[in-house]
């Protein structure tokens, strides 16, 4: 037996990029066919000849002026809805690769979207769309999905299913408002968010680890005890003296010198609050150390086989503790951005759902913090979109219900069409009975 | 190092798993410890590596005693273990891996990762051992030889003296255990004390030094390694056992299994099954041997109808069924034992008497009405039971219970309880003792005599060989040759590994032809 050369058995197995099936290729590229023609058909031919879509791209006194971006409405939506039909063709005949498709999809969803507000734009000549102030709200709105989402992945790439990333928050938006109005201190009161929404996670991972409740129910049970909770206390107290309990200080936006004159980035990005400034910092924190740090390695083994984290002498359930609880942390500064971050009073179950919104970010993002970055940005677009389209009059009306819808919708599409077979940590949700 | 344990005792609730072992393990030596399944190997290396803490005894390292907390303990104090399920994380690289628990930083506090340091390190150890690991792969895109060496590397990365190997060949081909035994050899000169947990006697022949034997929990003797298979044999099973099987010699009839150029893509896209064309007879076992993982099991899955082939057919007893659904391939006599015997054999939450009745619920005498007639279930349990040997308090114990020897032979006696033209056995013994692999052997040979046409798919060398009236060998997803019962061992080999040149130069200088169809 000796004899047999083992060298062969030595390689690694090849990881091919598969290619899709006939049938997958088929669906997929008539979908973007199908998409593309609604595009060139209804944005195109739907929209009045001769006018021009306006979009504004600097502010009022800004010193670096930028031109507004000015397109043929017609023709900018059908040239991109031809884009979109070549590109469903371009899958159906030649298939392509699955990293080829996402940037395909990628595409296409930027060409519907540009063509949706040329379109949109022409109800009445001369409207123009203010683009910057539309992705301004857009991290405005995407600053609570983007802690809550961030939190999410500390906790799942540990091992532990986060599902009360929505009562995280609330808690943290709720002692954020009561705190921060009582001590007439904004600091105290994103110092009180952050306990709330730690000790929040607290409570997560004492029952989920040390007495290993069902993580997922155990997430649901939390989030109706906080909305309980706050609900009752509001009404309580806050609702009956406003100005005592529930006017909590807002924080000033700072410019930072240089960076925020840099046309459409610097209003963008360098105009923001205390909490957007801590918000960039834990992106670029967590992502580096999840993937680089001593730390992450140690979580990311705990959350995919927690076993053999245990075997090389890692603490397995105090590693999940520590993630647990620095993810409350992370949202429940998600939380205070809603009402500290805002200057607005705290309202009965204020997050609406905002927390289920992040978690499904931290899927679509594939548990990386820049994938769950992304995601989040692109549910704050839609909903930034839905605030800006209530206000222009489109050429045919759409109903505000629609409107307010687009959110959830672009939710339910990316998860369930978008992204595919993605991969959860192997041991995410799965208790560890052991240290 | 010398390692010692010193009267250790283990037990779980009224179990003793452990009962006061002494075991003396001197620096550079191999030292087999050999028992059965269940005989409290595995617990007494739990002991050593911190995972459990032993009631009464202790463990002395160069003649001072011990006490491990946790594996952390047991790593720094320098025991490494190379785990039976590797404990390896199967989205990091390998060296992610090596440096898990144990990892080189830089920049002070933050703890960054200085892979350069771990890559340094695996190349350092992989080539003073001859321990070849691609330091940058993914683990889980490595074949299960390579992930091995990458566990012994990561042992010896942490200055391990003592390595514990805990069944480590039972995944390898007989290429890869050749290689590992040449590793183990290498680190025994360099003066490193290994103990081998294993169940095959012939491994622990071949490269022990010392034996200590293990029965329900005791040291029952340390026979000289030169001892006869069938003495290692005895003392481990605590009786005489016949080590090779009798049977006479087949006597093959019409032919009952047809199966024509089968082909099974999975879902995601990859060919299984590529193409496979075999038949076999009523009244010989037709055996496949291969390496996990070429097919095998999407083949048997194809033959019961659990998944559907893409292409060609399978035909039973002259009737075409590539279209027939599992029940009906039942009702045509076909006997089916997976794999994977408690994921897909039986039904661990339901009782003993309920699983020896899983395919024949709806019938007579079980079914009365819409209800079931619990008490002739109740009888039939009872038949089974006995005429199996099946050890188990009563019909009424949930199956997941059981040992896995009594498992089997649930599966069996189900299987077997129904007239079958066509019995597929899927991986007969796997991870059965000695007493209760002799038992399904003589059943499977039984069930042939009676004129069944039997297939077993096995990863097993010495299986194949001892069971087959024809050996086929499956590599990626072809039968890439046929032999005939008697070909050897290393034929059989060569064509696992996928070496169809070197095998029928084996087999041509052995003088005789091979695949004689």
């Amino acid at each position: 037996m000796s004899a047999v050369q083992t060298e062969e058995l030595v390689e690694v197995h090849e990881v091919v990029d598969v290619a899709a099936s006939k049938k997958a290729r088929l669906i997929s590229g008539s979908v973007l066919v199908v998409v593309g023609l609604l595009c060139l058909l209804g944005f195109g031919l739907g929209s009045h000849a001769g006018y021009e879509a306006r979009f504004q791209l600097s502010q009022p006194g800004a010193r670096i002026r930028v031109p507004a971006l000015v397109l043929p409405a017609r023709i900018t939506s059908i040239v991109l809805g031809v884009i979109v039909v070549l590109l469903g063709l371009w899958r159906i005949t030649r298939g392509g690769s699955r990293r080829a498709m996402h940037w395909v999809v990628g595409a296409s969803i930027v060409a519907v979207v540009v063509s949706f507000l040329c379109w949109s734009l022409t109800g009445t000549r001369g409207t123009s769309l203010d683009l910057l102030g539309l992705l301004q709200q857009t991290i405005f709105l995407a600053v609570p999905l983007i802690l809550g989402a961030l939190a999410g992945v500390l906790c799942e790439r540990s091992g532990v299913i986060n599902v009360a990333i929505e009562g995280q928050m609330l808690a943290g938006a709720f002692a954020g408002a009561l705190i921060g109005t009582v001590a007439h201190n904004a600091g105290a009161g994103i110092l009180a968010a952050l306990i709330a929404g730690g000790l929040i996670g607290a409570l997560l991972a004492v029952f989920a680890i040390r007495y290993l409740v069902n993580q997922v129910v155990l997430g649901v049970v939390i989030n109706v005890l906080v909305l309980g909770l706050t609900g009752y206390v509001y009404d309580a107290l806050m609702a009956r003296d406003q100005n005592t309990y529930n006017t909590p200080p807002g924080l000033h936006a700072i410019s930072i010198p240089g960076l925020s004159d840099i046309p459409i980035l610097g209003p963008l990005l360098f105009q923001q609050n205390a909490i957007v400034y801590a918000m960039y910092v834990l992106i670029i924190a967590i992502d580096l150390a999840l993937f680089r740090s001593r730390w992450g390695l140690r979580t990311r083994a705990v959350g995919e086989h927690p076993k053999a984290a245990d075997t090389v002498g890692i603490k397995v359930r105090r590693t999940r503790f520590v993630n647990v609880i620095v993810g409350g942390l992370v949202a429940g500064l998600g939380g205070a951005s809603l009402t500290i971050g805002s200057a607005l009073p705290f309202g009965k179950g204020m997050t609406n759902g905002k927390g289920f919104i992040a978690l499904a970010a931290v899927i679509f993002g594939r548990w990386s913090p820049r994938g769950a970055v992304g995601a989040a940005l692109l549910f704050g677009f839609a909903d930034a979109l839905q605030n800006v389209l209530s206000f222009i009059g489109t050429p045919v009306a759409i109903p505000s219900q629609f409107l307010a819808m687009l959110p959830y919708l672009a939710t339910i599409l990316a998860v369930a069409g978008l992204v595919g077979r993605v991969r959860a940590p192997a041991a995410d949700g799965e208790p560890y009975v052991g240290r | 190092m010398k390692l010692e344990l010193r009267g250790i005792t283990k037990r779980f609730g009224s179990l003793v798993a452990n009962d006061r072992i002494d075991l003396v393990v001197e620096p550079g030596e191999i030292h087999a410890l050999l028992g059965e399944n269940g005989a409290g190997k595995s617990t007494l290396m739990n002991v050593l590596y911190g995972l459990y803490e032993p009631d009464e005894g202790e463990v002395v390292l160069d003649d001072v005693p011990v006490r491990f907390a946790g594996p952390g303990d047991a790593m720094a104090a320098g025991i490494g273990m190379v785990h039976q399920h590797f404990m390896l994380i199967p989205v990091f690289t390998v060296a992610e891996n090596v440096m898990l628990g144990h990892e080189e930083t830089k920049g002070g506090a933050l703890g960054w990762l200085d892979r350069r340091a771990a890559r340094r390190k695996v190349a350092e150890v992989s080539s003073r051992y001859g321990l070849a690991v691609p330091p940058d792969a993914l683990v889980a895109d490595l074949p299960v030889g390579v992930q091995q060496r990458a566990e012994i590397v990561k042992a010896l990365t942490r200055d391990a003296k003592v390595l514990v190997l805990d069944e480590p060949t039972a995944v390898l081909t007989p290429s890869e255990i050749d290689d590992l035994m040449k590793v183990m050899r290498r680190l025994r000169d360099a003066g490193t004390s290994i103990v081998f947990i294993s169940h095959k006697l012939k491994e622990v022949k071949a490269i022990a030094d010392k034996v200590t034997v293990i029965r329900r929990g005791k040291v029952v003797g340390q026979p000289s390694p030169t001892a006869s298979e069938e003495e290692l044999a005895s003392l481990m099973v605590g009786r005489q056992v016949a080590l090779t099987l009798e049977k006479a010699p087949a006597n093959p009839g019409d032919v009952i299994l047809d199966v024509r150029d089968l082909r099974v893509v999975d879902d995601a896209g990859v060919v299984q099954v590529d193409g496979v064309s075999f038949q076999v007879r009523a009244g010989e076992i037709y055996a496949i041997a291969g390496v996990q993982g070429n097919g095998q099991t999407e083949l048997t899955e194809c033959l019961l109808g659990v998944e559907a082939a893409s292409e060609g057919s399978v035909h039973i007893g002259g009737r075409d069924v590539s279209q027939a659904s599992v029940r009906d391939r039942l009702r045509l006599g076909v006997g089916y034992v997976p794999e994977d015997r408690l994921h897909d054999g039986l039904v661990g939450g339901f009782t003993v008497a309920e699983n020896l009745i899983l395919d024949m619920y709806d019938r007579t005498p079980f079914a009365k009405g819409v209800g079931l007639d619990l008490r002739a279930i109740a009888g039939n349990a009872a038949e089974r039971i006995d005429e199996f040997d099946v050890r188990t308090p009563s019909g009424g114990a949930l199956a997941s219970t059981l040992s896995g020897g009594n498992q089997q032979k649930v599966v069996l006696a189900r299987e077997m309880s129904r007239p079958l033209k066509l019995l597929v056995v899927a991986q007969p013994t796997r991870g059965l003792d000695v007493g209760s692999m002799e038992f399904v052997h003589r059943r499977i040979v039984a069930e042939r005599d009676n004129g069944t046409a039997v297939v077993v798919v096995s990863t097993e060398l010495d299986e194949v060989l001892g069971l087959a009236d024809r050996i086929a060998v499956m590599y990626r997803g072809r039968i890439i040759g046929e032999l005939p019962a008697g070909a050897s061992a290393q034929e059989v080999g060569l064509l696992m590994a996928g070496s169809t040149s070197q095998a029928s130069a084996a087999a041509g200088a052995r003088g005789s032809g091979s695949g004689d169809e």
